[in-house]
């Protein structure tokens, strides 16, 4: 079965997103991403999307709920990544996903968890 | 449908019909030097094309093959007229003064049969009303494409965005802000942000006129997409008539920082950067 890979960079948890996503990987993501957020004690989830011409609101809402999830693990979620289309597309469907932070790239990423961390 | 009599008095009479057109012209339209031997020059053109199509053909529908020649010289005139500044009225004004003085010559040939010359001076007066209306058809198209082009230019020219220092990019925008510019400042601002890595954006709107809903709305749009790029923006350059106006639609501007000035706002982000500008005593 096809699996979202998680790499582990000391407290940090980076997730590559480069496949369509769709309802059963969204669910094995979320699965995968708790346990490993647990079991590895991370203090931070980089969820990296430079990969994605095209962000729906299934995505959308899936990296929210993603966030969340780790929010309630004590886990800090930033999106990184993200491109100009994308981000326009997003606005224009009205989905600003509130509650996740943003970077421009991994290297951004990890420097904001690093700093909100101490 | 006999409009043969039109043709042969058109080219019987070329030099004289010409001498009373261009009078009839003059003395209607702003007449000056360089513009005289210009016209009188398209009109000598315009004479043997309007005989020979109506020779080739009796009829006037102006859309026919026959008047591929009129139709070209009419649509280049009235396009130089366009790009140069002259009225409608002026440019309609070429082809509409051949009326009285071909109307004088119909009327000498024709004199002894009035059915003839009523019949042929009504056939007349179609062709050339149709004439004049292609010609104020072409002029204002052309005259539409210029209004294109420059606002085509305007949108390039008015939506840069700079880079004032590491990190910190400036969106200085005038003008309305409507939808189409609005994805254009949000396009060339995201990828300026790509390009850069710049973490602070600072939209300046000093010259922006008014702030209505719909503008705050594209304001807060450009935003929002910003921030999915993982760069915070400032708004500055809010005028006092604006604060009022923004507070008294309602608009919701708390999430987003503002500034009065640029300067305010280039501190602040100089700060969040982890910038300072410090001064020094110097005897100059």
């Amino acid at each position: 079965m096809e699996r979202i890979p998680i790499l582990r960079m000391g407290r940090l948890l980076l997730v590559t997103i480069q496949v369509d996503m769709h309802d059963r990987l969204a669910m094995t993501l979320q699965d995968d991403l708790t346990s490993r957020i647990v079991s590895d004690r991370a203090t931070g989830v980089l969820i990296d999307i430079s990969a994605l011409d095209i962000v729906d609101s299934f995505i959308g809402r899936m990296i929210s709920n993603t966030a969340a999830m780790a929010k309630i693990l004590d886990a800090k979620t930033v999106l990184v990544g993200m491109q100009p289309a994308v981000a326009i597309t997003l606005v224009e469907l009205g989905l600003t996903l509130e509650g996740v932070s943003t970077a421009l790239n991994v290297e951004r990423g990890i420097k904001l968890l690093e700093r909100g961390s101490t | 449908m006999n409009v043969s009599n039109l043709a042969q008095i058109i080219s019987e009479n070329q030099s004289a019909l010409l001498e009373g057109w261009m009078t009839d012209l003059f003395s209607k339209i702003r007449r000056d030097k360089a513009s005289e031997g210009e016209l009188r020059q398209q009109a000598m053109q315009f004479l043997p094309l309007l005989a020979a199509s109506l020779k080739r053909t009796s009829d006037i529908k102006i859309e026919g093959e026959a008047w591929a020649d009129v139709r070209q010289l009419l649509a280049d005139i009235s396009q130089t007229r366009a790009r140069q500044g002259f009225t409608p009225i002026e440019t309609a004004n070429f082809v509409f003064s051949l009326k009285e003085p071909l109307f004088n010559y119909l009327s000498t040939a024709l004199g002894n049969n009035p059915q003839q010359l009523s019949e042929e001076t009504m056939l007349a007066s179609i062709l050339f009303d149709r004439l004049g209306l292609f010609t104020v058809d072409v002029y204002q198209k052309a005259r539409e494409q210029v209004i294109q082009r420059q606002q085509q230019e305007l949108l390039e020219l008015s939506t840069p965005v700079v880079q004032l220092w590491k990190n910190v990019l400036a969106l200085p925008l005038i003008g309305t802000l409507d939808s189409a510019r609005t994805q254009i400042v949000m396009e060339n601002l995201l990828q300026k942000i790509v390009d850069t890595g710049a973490l602070i954006a600072i939209i300046d709107i000093t010259g922006v006129p008014t702030v209505d809903t719909l503008v705050a709305q594209h304001l807060l749009k450009t935003i929002a997409a910003a921030r999915l790029m993982g760069a915070d923006c400032i708004i500055s350059g809010i005028r006092p008539q604006i604060a009022q106006t923004i507070v008294h639609l309602g608009v919701n501007l708390e999430d987003v920082i503002t500034k009065a000035t640029l300067a305010d706002a280039f501190v602040i982000a100089l700060q969040r950067t982890g910038s300072t500008v410090a001064f020094h005593n110097s005897e100059h």
